[in-house]
């Protein structure tokens, strides 16, 4: 095996746009999920309205790349106060059971063939660069070191990435600081009696649910600037993956979602690229190489429920979180 | 009981009310006055409360068995329920139809049977939520620091004195969740208190609290009076409501039964009836013939409205079935 190319592969996966993005919807679920507490499984289709909203504006209405991003975050306000009014009124589960149909209908109505016109249907969009790319301040040629090594694209998308989650994380940490985040997380722990003591408990839920929802929209921009907007990638699975990043990292921090982003991709690189290299070198017996890269998604679950067992609290978590089991 | 003398004899608030002590009586100075307030839940009235005024500045409790009605009356007017019909004020304003969070913030709060303290929220966090009118709750003013940071002190000063009060500044940064059950009915009435209430409801205070707690938080209702505030409570503790209370209003199948001070309430028939049924000096082996004994007035009247009920149910039991019960009742309090 080819430790070397393994390990580089692996390394690049530390600052890739996969990882950004996720790392930046994790932030969007932990306003949601740790902080207040919104069963939210519907994360793909904020991703989805960003990443698409962002293409569509660009391509269908030829507006400038910064305003196209705006367009997909406006869009992800409008889902959650769709999502929010009929349903944050009610007990949190049934958020959970709306959001993961909505993510759906979101998806479908970009995959039918309906508006092929706009949405290009399955075949999903590409070639909106040339904005996004001519606003690069980096001069043109490849470099950096080692396994990232990249061209001026290639930093300009990364960089500009870490400055959004940069200012996310910022504005996380501000907000729970404050006397708005304690509030958020009252309502957590029991939104009747945060409601007895005076607080409009369905405004606070609805400004977290639009917060959240941003960051997961502006994760799908991150996600869609380097190469293009293609509709499988907004299904169900990915909403879980984002789930198992924020249960790893910590659901109630700032950092947890951006550490657990970069150590679920690290692993999915890792794995990616040694296990296919075990099966071709006969260590996986029985197993073809495309098998054997499969094999990754059953650790990843595997990994979710060992999480969820052992360490709740995720790995930033208050350990002393632990000690109380919530009834 | 106690070495606290204070608590031994507190001090009753008296002429309240305006005439003779009946249910729906008139008081003096009212801080609610509701209307015709009912709430079904399917088949069942768990409200009909056609007029009833909660007196300011004094300590009234709401009695009543289970099932009375007692909780489902807070919930509607603390606005965590809608009511079927009704219409209350509190203090001049009109407050049905009114969302729970304004009406904590007209100065009207409530504690809750079930303990509702933040668990995961430290008991310092857990008091200064009940602080109004904060400027950093604010989205946009929470990302600025300096434009809520002396409020914030003053919360927290406020928030310290009313703990230490409660004796549980020294938890000041512990979990809520790591209270003993007493110690988070205290959280709870303490973090009510922030907010300057002008009427504190507390729904059975004294459910699962341990013996040791029980004067401390007697004395703590009882302060709540001498600083001006209107106190309104649910309560099962039969003595502990002839301690404390000014007012006593009896709730029965969702009506009010009887009102009055907790002396005189609590030789009303009305309330003997409905904590123990209105036959509780019959023999009921006489009644059905299986012992031989005198046949009281009292065994012959019951013996009649069996017949009667009898009678009713072989015929047409189905249409009859609520007027029958409601003739049996004015009997009773006959």
């Amino acid at each position: 095996m080819d430790w070397e190319a393994i390990l580089s592969n692996t390394a690049s996966w530390l600052i890739s746009p996969e990882t950004i993005a996720y790392a930046l919807a994790a932030l969007g679920l932990a306003v949601h999920f740790g902080y207040g507490g919104l069963l939210n499984f519907g994360m793909a289709g904020f991703m989805a309205l960003g990443a698409y909203g962002y293409a569509i504006s660009i391509l269908t209405f030829g507006l400038p790349w910064w305003a196209g991003i705006l367009v997909g975050c406006l869009a992800s306000v409008v889902f959650a106060f769709i999502l929010g009014i009929p349903t944050l009124r009610l007990r949190a589960d049934y958020l959970a059971i709306v959001t993961i149909a909505a993510a759906e209908i979101v998806r479908l109505l970009f995959t039918t063939q309906v508006f092929d016109a706009v949405t290009n249907s399955a075949d999903g969009l590409g070639n909106y660069h040339e904005g996004f790319r001519a606003a690069n301040p980096f001069p043109e040629g490849t470099y950096g070191f080692g396994p990232w090594t990249y061209n001026a694209n290639g930093w300009w998308v990364r960089i500009f990435g870490i400055g959004l989650l940069i200012i996310a994380a910022l504005l996380v940490w501000l907000l729970m600081r404050s006397p708005w985040g304690r509030v958020l997380k009252g309502i957590r722990e029991d939104e009747d009696a945060v409601r007895a003591l005076g607080k409009n408990v369905f405004a606070y839920k609805m400004q977290a649910l639009i917060i959240g929802g941003i960051f997961g929209a502006l994760g799908g921009v991150v996600f869609a600037l380097p190469s293009a907007v293609v509709p499988s990638v907004y299904v169900t699975s990915l909403t879980f993956f984002i789930w198992t990043i924020l249960l790893l990292g910590g659901a109630a921090t700032v950092f947890g979602p951006i550490l657990g982003a970069v150590i679920f991709w690290v692993i999915m690189g890792f794995l990616s690229n040694v296990l296919p290299a075990m099966a071709s070198s006969g260590l996986l017996p029985f197993m073809s190489t495309t098998q054997a890269a499969t094999l990754r998604f059953i650790f990843v679950g595997l990994a979710l429920m060992l999480i969820v067992i052992f360490r709740p609290q995720g790995i930033l978590g208050n350990k002393k979180e632990l000690t109380f089991v919530k009834q | 009981m106690s070495s606290n003398s204070s608590s031994q004899s507190p001090v009753k608030t008296t002429g309240l009310h305006i005439g003779d002590a009946a249910p729906g009586v008139a008081k003096v100075d009212p801080i609610i006055i509701a209307d015709n307030v009912t709430r079904t839940f399917g088949g069942l009235k768990a409200v009909d409360v056609e007029h009833v005024e909660i007196p300011r500045g004094a300590i009234t409790a709401l009695i009543g068995p289970n099932g009375a009605g007692k909780t489902t009356l807070f919930n509607l007017l603390t606005g965590f329920d809608k009511p079927d019909t009704g219409t209350w004020t509190f203090d001049g304003t009109r407050l049905n139809g009114i969302p729970a969070f304004r009406v904590a913030r007209m100065g009207q709060v409530r504690t809750f049977q079930l303990t509702k303290a933040l668990g995961l929220l430290t008991v310092l966090e857990n008091m200064k939520l009940g602080a109004q009118k904060q400027t950093g709750e604010n989205v946009f003013s929470s990302l600025l620091k300096p434009l809520w940071r002396k409020q914030e002190v003053e919360i927290e000063e406020r928030a310290m004195e009313i703990l230490a009060r409660f004796k549980l500044d020294t938890k000041k940064d512990d979990f809520a969740a790591s209270l003993s059950g007493g110690q988070r009915k205290l959280l709870e009435m303490a973090r009510a208190l922030m907010s300057s209430p002008k009427l504190v409801m507390l729904d059975e205070p004294m459910a699962g609290v341990n013996p040791a707690l029980t004067q401390s938080l007697l004395d703590h209702i009882l302060n709540l009076k001498t600083e001006g505030m209107s106190v309104l409570f649910v309560e099962h503790d039969m003595h502990m409501v002839r301690h404390i209370a000014d007012w006593v209003i009896v709730m029965a199948e969702g009506r009010i039964v009887a009102e009055g001070d907790p002396e005189t309430v609590m030789q009303d028939a009305a309330v003997i009836d409905a904590y123990l049924g209105s036959h509780q000096d019959v023999d009921l082996g006489v009644v059905t013939g299986r012992i031989s004994g005198e046949k009281t007035a009292e065994v012959e009247d019951l013996l009649a409205e069996i017949d009667a009920e009898v009678g009713l149910t072989d015929s047409s039991a189905y249409i009859a079935d609520t007027p029958t019960d409601d003739t049996a009742k004015e009997e009773d309090t006959k």
